[in-house]
């Protein structure tokens, strides 16, 4: 369901002063290539990931889905190294790998143990700038792709109503399109447009390196300068900002899909964090997420599924850090016999006691309390640690502001936690997405997709 | 809304082989010694000391999983777990989340088939330890089970099971269950109707019958010493219930005829399972089988399953295999899904992949590579106190032995390509081999 960028959940890589380990320290290649590398001696082991800054917003119509084509592609051969011998040396050292797309970035890492490192930096560089885009590679891998879609869209009632909510809710921002992409867009896609997508974007000016574990800083800069530091960077194609035009006036779509029970997902126009000094709004929104949905005994799970029961779960969200516009949510499943419409008035109700009666200062406390303890819990896994960088960085934000970020969330007040609330839940900015749920039985089996590869 | 090609795959992989042989080991090459010891109520006891960060995971497990609910009310188990944390003697449920919240605590917990348990993970400071403690060892020993929530909690679990209904995989893998276990309560999984039945002192019943002392299991880890770990089992375990007994003996699990079922349903995959009941938690060939089933289907991208099926053909997103090695026969599971016309195709290339591995094993150059990454990547298993813990946990439920964990490498080191065949030919048996197709319909 959705998360708390940084507030309770994703949150929180932030060093305990009192126990440091030390704060990330960074080096910039002469070619642009940033390195971000963060000590933490507990275990043997390091993660290495390298962020490029392109993901689907830097899509264009038609061509949906091809950041995340290239991604698997990456897995594929390259000038100096075969096809699947990618693979085999990382697990051959002992590595688990893996990949991500998102609407803001594409990122790629291995978890290894501590000597692998190097072999890491070497093959990451490698396919930096010496992948091959072959017609037989992605005539055979755009056939993965569409099963993955069909696994985790077209046949999941939730994600087909979470796609349906950023095609309404943007008519101009690239954050209409989904990262995986549109069928009929996957069954159009050729290697050529998978092949410009790397020349456009896979630069070393257009990426970053993350470290995090048990390395010296020195050593590992030393290492990029070998590995990363021969690649040339090169200009980059304009990003056009495609701003999203005001919103006039609530917007509401229907989904219909084979499922028991509605499912309920509203989504208002929110600011995201740009200036950890001067903005305080996404902080004020963070801890009206906690507010309302930051544990079990938080304002919705409370009132709505164990007092009146209207909901069988129900969640609240904000995506605070982003390059595109921000939004936050609520969601949620009426319980049997209740209609996704009493649902919303219940949720609207919750809403509208809060701006009547404020937050206290026990539940802001509560929500600081899960700050406080998540900064300390996150130390725990270095993986983590690693995102929260690349997520931070890929924002627009530095790594440097990740503590500060944590205690402006520590400050904010309930008249701020207020103030948001008041601004921004505000119905002309409002898109609400319903699940009809339909009976098996009736639902017609989706045709079969028309323009299929061989 | 990480779109991660791969990424996706693991997690699935990983959530369905939560106890699975393939995450089974770890253990520290440094090794954390592991402590134990047994509680004044007979508890057993499982403590390793982890100073790094200021904070302690704690686990409390009970046999207390589904294959102790009665058949015709599966689901108890999960309610009865669900229900633990919904009001105590002394608090009410929403005193219980705020006090675990007002100090920043997680609470956890889950069930499957053996096991329930519940997890805290706290700050080791005073007052957040304290507290988080004694309010777990409230909900362990006292437990009210209110009857608004009992049944709230009821209805909610009725309503997920008939949303899991609709849903090609879950209906897979309770129909995959149910021909695997037969009449064993590994095959119950919850209907609308089981829990309906499900009254509130059933629910009562099966507390006071199995979250008994004798029965439990404790796992310690973090920021703690020796004495501070045993005040705080004593004090979770000293007010549990006592067992009335010895728990009812279970059926043996018997193999069940090879057959293949279809089921219709309109999404656009197939969902598709082959297996069959395979591995205790003490089965002598644990190192073989997880050595083997990293070349057939475990291992990351480089497994026979995931060539033949995804890298050359384009079948699948997600393939896979895995044995989940449980108190009595656990299953071996192989997975895809696939769009409907090219189910035939897909699921006889996976026939092909699995015979050609009964028949020859895997060859030299696979076991080699399958040792060099079990081996090399063992730090890996054991590298977070989330993890430690989950291994310290297993150890302590199925009676490993405590060197566990240091004796991993040097056990994968030993297995031989004669060793995986013997294993796999002696569980692995398609003469009893199960399959499930979710999708395609009658044949």
């Amino acid at each position: 369901m959705f998360r708390f960028l940084f507030g309770l959940i994703a949150a929180v890589t932030a060093v305990n002063a009192a126990v440091a380990q030390g704060a990330a320290q960074e080096r910039k290649l002469a070619n642009g290539l940033r390195v971000i590398v963060k000590e933490d001696h507990r275990a043997p082991t390091v993660v290495h990931m390298v962020w490029y800054r392109a993901g689907s917003m830097d899509e264009v119509s038609g061509e949906s889905g091809v950041a995340h084509v290239l991604e698997h592609l990456m897995f594929k051969a390259t000038k100096t190294v075969k096809s699947g011998e990618f693979s085999r040396r990382i697990a051959a050292a002992g590595g688990r790998e893996n990949a991500f797309t998102n609407r803001d970035y594409t990122a790629y890492f291995q978890q290894v143990p501590k000597a692998a490192l190097p072999l890491m930096l070497q093959l990451e560089a490698d396919r930096m700038s010496n992948l091959l885009v072959t017609e037989a590679e992605f005539s055979r891998e755009i056939k993965v792709v569409m099963e993955e879609r069909r696994l985790r869209t077209e046949d999941q009632p939730h994600a087909l109503v979470s796609e349906a909510l950023n095609a309404a809710a943007y008519f101009a921002h690239p954050y209409r399109r989904p990262v995986i992409g549109w069928m009929n867009d996957l069954e159009n896609m050729s290697y050529f447009d998978a092949r410009s997508w790397y020349a456009h974007w896979y630069a070393p000016n257009n990426a970053f390196v993350v470290v995090v574990g048990d390395v010296k800083a020195e050593e590992v800069f030393a290492l990029a300068q070998k590995y990363y530091g021969r690649i040339k960077s090169r200009p980059l194609p304009e990003r056009k900002p495609q701003l999203e035009p005001e919103q006039r006036g609530v917007r509401r779509v229907v989904v219909k899909a084979p499922a028991e029970l509605p499912y309920l997902l509203m989504g208002w126009k929110c600011p995201v964090l740009r200036d950890v000094d001067k903005d305080w709004q996404p902080y004020a929104l963070e801890a009206l997420a906690g507010v309302l949905d930051g544990n079990e005994s938080a304002r919705l799970n409370q009132s709505l599924v164990r007092n009146s029961r209207i909901a069988s779960s129900v969640g609240a969200g904000y995506d605070a850090t982003a390059r595109g516009p921000g939004m936050c949510y609520l969601d949620g499943t009426p319980s049997e016999g209740k209609s996704a419409a009493e649902l919303e008035t219940g949720l609207r109700a919750e809403l509208a006691r809060l701006l009547e009666g404020g937050v206290s200062a026990e539940e802001l406390d509560r929500v600081k309390a899960q700050v406080v303890a998540a900064q300390v819990f996150k130390r725990d896994s270095i993986f983590g640690q690693a995102m929260e960088i690349g997520q931070f960085e890929t924002a627009g934000l530095s790594h440097r502001d990740i503590d500060r970020v944590l205690d402006r969330i520590k400050a904010v007040s309930a008249e701020q936690v207020l103030a948001v609330a008041k601004q921004y839940f505000v119905d002309d900015d409002l898109t609400v997405v319903v699940l009809e749920p339909q009976p098996l039985d009736l639902a017609k089996p989706r045709p079969a997709p028309s323009g299929a590869r061989h | 809304m990480l779109t991660g090609v791969k990424s996706e795959r693991r997690k699935l992989v990983r959530l369905l082989s939560a106890a699975a042989l393939w995450l089974a080991a770890c253990a520290a090459q440094a090794a954390l010694p592991i402590q134990h010891w047994t509680t004044s109520s007979g508890t057993r006891v499982y403590f390793v000391e982890s100073r790094g960060i200021p904070m302690l995971d704690i686990n409390v497990d009970f046999d207390a999983g589904g294959r102790r609910a009665p058949a015709d009310k599966a689901g108890l188990a999960g309610l009865t777990h669900a229900l633990v944390k919904a009001g105590s003697a002394t608090h009410t449920e929403e005193e219980i989340s705020r006090r675990m919240a007002d100090v920043g605590a997680q609470l956890g917990g889950s069930v499957d088939r053996d096991r329930a348990g519940l997890s805290l993970r706290t700050l080791s400071s005073e007052r957040e330890r304290a507290q988080s403690i004694a309010t777990l060892a409230e909900i362990l020993q006292a437990p009210a089970f209110p009857g608004a929530a009992f049944a709230r909690e009821k209805a909610r679990l009725v309503d997920a099971v008939k949303e899991d209904e609709t849903k090609p995989d879950a209906i897979a893998s309770k129909a995959f269950y149910r021909l695997l276990y037969g009449a064993h309560p590994y095959a119950l999984a919850p209907t609308p109707e089981s829990v309906l039945r499900i009254q509130r002192a059933d629910v009562e019943g099966y507390y006071r019958a199995n979250y008994v002392a004798g029965r439990a299991v404790v796992t310690i880890l973090g920021d703690a010493d020796r004495a501070l770990a045993e005040r705080i089992a004593e004090q979770l375990t000293a007010g549990l219930p006592l067992a009335p007994g010895a728990p009812a003996a279970l059926p043996s699990v018997s193999q069940p005829s090879s057959e293949t079922l279809r089921i219709a349903h309109p999404a656009s995959q197939s969902h598709i399972l082959l297996g069959l009941p395979a591995i205790r938690r003490d089965d002598p060939d644990y190192f073989p089988l997880l050595v083997g089933n990293y070349v057939l289907g475990g291992g990351g991208f480089v497994s026979r399953l995931y060539l033949e099926v995804r890298e050359k053909r384009g079948y699948a997103y997600s393939v896979y295999s895995y044995f989940l090695p449980l108190a009595q026969e656990g299953p071996f599971q192989v997975g895809l899904q696939t769009k409907k016309e090219q189910a035939g195709e897909a699921l006889d290339r996976v026939r092909i992949v699995l015979d050609e591995f009964l028949a020859r094993g895997p060859t030299a150059a696979e076991l080699k590579a399958a040792k060099q990454n079990l081996v090399g990547g063992f730090a890996l298993r054991i590298d977070s106190n989330r993890k430690l813990l989950e291994q310290v946990a297993l150890i302590g439920y199925y009676r490993l032995p405590l060197s566990w964990l240091d004796d991993f490498t040097a056990r994968v080191e030993k297995v031989s390509v004669a060793d995986v065949r013997a294993a796999f030919a002696r569980l692995v048996r398609p003469d009893h081999l199960v399959t499930v197709v979710v999708g395609s319909g009658e044949k």
